[in-house]
């Protein structure tokens, strides 16, 4: 095995018998991914299934606000509603040309588990999916639409009951299947080679948004802005700009309530390095090294780690990274509906909150690009939790 | 030859398996586990290992889980567990080898906790989540210290594997009986003599046996080539504290004529 490490950040810390099937994931890499055979499916998907290529999308009302042009590249357009399709057809293809016979998920949102029971009922798959039993409560919509589906979904009720958990007891489910099994892994983190592999998959988005900024505006963006949870529509989006020195790429984490000592889920903003789910990466953790528990209104950022890219683009200085918190990702959530028409995930809201928090700070008449990586859809009950005596959800749910 | 090696050794010369218990530290709380440690000690085991609990144990089942959980709730530390294992290291026979994730490790600092580790009289580690191709460093660092870091295989590590782990390490091979996560099980899995004597034919080290073991009758279905020379217990354990019962009473199972080895033929 040839282990990827991004600087001191990645690696490959799993129990010797998830190596084999690593192994074999990074053989596929080598051996199937790069054939026109394989590349010709996948972009046959993308484009007639999935619906690529995603436009960028110009916010008139907000342009003129803030000052500057404010672009969205439209991830939330992608059948299933995000980004995550990008990643889940890219493995179940793989997947199902290494001779595997069901596709395993692990989930926050909800997202990555829809997603990957999409693509897994697209290419004749068994799907198996965990999700924390908090984010089952919180991501309901989600849960139904992979039983509709055809996926198995187990709540998981050990730890914080959340992303990490869902991760932990998927990596135990892959432990006893893994002959039959393949691990769609859900984001650019975990161990070699799923970084790279997810990344790859997911950087259709920033070769796109590239060609489409110039294509429109003649020029590159000013800034890239994209949410960071574990990370993979950021790494996807960056990619595309890496070698821009110009353009600067600002990832935000989650920085949850925001009160002191509460939960947070910035690890490149707050955390340490350590290791957690296979690689070395910045952490949320005590100084003894146990995992800290994780909080944001966004279930799909609710992690306590974060992609060992992100950590190394960080250390050089190439990526910026910023924080928002809760109320206001739901004040960008509420103002990008009702400005442009458009109803952002709660994960993407927190990228666009950056930007309007940092308006000040950006180049006038310049052009930013926001990654809106999902959409709000699915975050309908947050949304009445949170805004719902505001915007009169009690009354309607009465007379219902 | 490294201790741990010759106690193993050793059982292999009295024709008995060697027993390994397997604790969580500070399980189900800090007096009955340094009784259990003292009981499991004069009660026939030959190394007993010690579980440094940690939040996400990916390779553990619930027993094990929950009383990780349970022992981190109750403040147990790394720190701790080797400060209280300084304090009885000329107390025990047994042979003490620390389990556990890679992560409270690291944060401790790698030539601390060797250095640290030989003050405690400990002999041995195993980290599940360190696999061959990254644990290079951290074995010369518990090697200078005279800590055998204990590799782990399973039922799908090939023969080209097992020979990378046999050429570097010490102690004893730890042999997984099954594709799946610590806990108890009522039959020893069909596939583990193939393990066994894959594992037997590369390693020159003695083989221990663990995932699944709650008493050595498991053992006497396994032709003797088969066989291994040490038999690790942990969630059977764990779980029958968790009953309140004693570890003296368990290890009773494994004491003396119990622990001989069948011969088949």
């Amino acid at each position: 095995m040839h282990i990827k490490y991004y600087g001191e950040y990645g690696g490959c810390f799993v129990p010797e018998i998830l190596m084999p099937p690593l192994i074999e994931v990074e053989r596929a890499m080598e051996e199937i991914m790069p054939t026109a055979d394989f590349q010709n499916e996948l972009n046959d998907l993308l484009t007639n299934y999935a619906g690529r290529a995603t436009p960028i999308t110009f916010c008139p009302t907000l342009s003129k606000e803030l000052g500057f042009n404010l672009w969205l590249k439209r991830e939330d357009l992608v059948h299933t509603g995000a980004h995550k399709m990008n990643n889940t057809l890219g493995q179940a293809l793989l997947a199902k040309r290494m001779g595997k016979t069901t596709l395993l998920a692990e989930t926050g949102a909800g997202q990555h588990g829809v997603a990957t029971a999409a693509a897994a009922a697209r290419l004749g798959l068994k799907c198996v999916v965990f999700m924390g039993a908090e984010d089952v409560e919180r991501q309901i919509m989600n849960v139904m639409r992979m039983r509709v589906f055809g996926a198995e979904v187990h709540a998981v009720d050990s730890g914080t009951r959340t992303l990490k958990d869902a991760i932990n007891e998927a990596l135990r489910y892959w432990i006893v299947n893994i002959d039959t099994t393949h691990y769609c892994f859900g984001t650019a983190a975990g161990p070699h080679p799923f970084p790279e592999l997810v990344a790859r998959f997911q950087s259709v988005i920033g070769r796109e948004a590239r060609q489409q900024c110039l294509d429109t505006f003649g020029a590159l963006p000013d800034y890239v802005v994209a949410c960071v949870g574990g990370g993979s529509n950021a790494i996807g989006s960056f990619r595309g700009f890496l070698e821009d020195r110009e353009v600067k790429l600002m990832g935000v984490e989650a920085a949850g309530t925001g009160e002191p000592g509460s939960f947070n889920s910035a690890p490149l903003n707050l955390g340490s390095p350590g290791v957690l789910h296979g690689n070395r990466t910045m952490l949320l953790q005590t100084v003894d090294g146990q995992i800290e528990p994780s909080h944001s209104i966004a279930a799909g950022l609710d992690y306590p780690g974060v992609g060992p890219e992100h950590a190394y683009l960080r250390d050089t200085g190439r990526e910026l990274v910023g924080m928002v918190r809760d109320a206001n990702a739901l004040a960008a959530f509420q103002r990008l509906s009702r400005s442009e028409g458009i109803l952002p995930a709660m994960e993407s809201s927190h990228a666009l909150a950056w930007v309007f928090d940092h308006a000040e700070e950006l180049p006038k008449g310049g052009n930013i690009l926001v990654n809106l990586s999902g959409r709000g859809d699915k975050d309908m009950t947050i949304i009445k939790k949170y805004l719902g005596r505001e915007l009169g959800f009690d009354a309607l749910t009465e007379e219902a | 030859m490294h201790i741990l090696e010759q106690k193993i050794r050793q059982a292999m010369a009295e024709d008995r398996y060697a027993i390994i218990p397997f604790l969580t530290a500070g399980f189900p709380d800090a007096e009955t586990f340094w009784q259990a440690i003292a009981d499991m000690d004069q009660h026939g085991a030959d190394i007993i290992e010690v579980g440094v609990p940690f939040s996400d144990p990916v390779a553990d089942g619930p027993v094990i889980e929950a009383a990780s959980r349970q022992v981190l709730a109750d403040g147990v530390s790394l720190s701790g567990i080797l400060e209280n294992f300084k304090l009885r290291r000329d107390f025990l026979k047994a042979s003490i080898v620390l389990m556990g994730y890679f992560n409270p490790f690291m944060q401790y600092g790698w030539e601390k906790l060797a250095k640290d580790m030989k003050d405690a009289g400990i002999s041995g580690i195993i980290i599940p989540d360190l696999p061959f191709e990254e644990a290079g460093p951290y074995r010369e660092i518990m090697k200078a210290q005279g800590i055998a870091l204990i590799p782990l295989v399973g039922p799908n590590t090939s023969a080209e594997r097992m020979k990378l782990y046999a050429d570097v390490s010490e102690g004893y091979a730890y042999v997984i009986s099954v594709l799946g996560t610590t806990g108890e099980r009522e039959a020893v899995a069909p596939m583990v003599a193939t393990t066994l004597r894959r594992a037997k034919s590369v390693f020159k080290l003695p083989i221990a046996m663990g995932f699944g073991l709650s008493h050595p009758e498991q053992l006497d279905v396994l032709p003797e080539d088969a066989q291994p020379d040490a038999a690790v217990f942990g969630s059977a354990l764990v779980k029958f504290l968790a009953e309140g019962k004693s570890a003296a009473e368990f290890m009773q199972r494994w004491e003396g004529e119990k622990s001989r080895r069948r011969h088949n033929g």
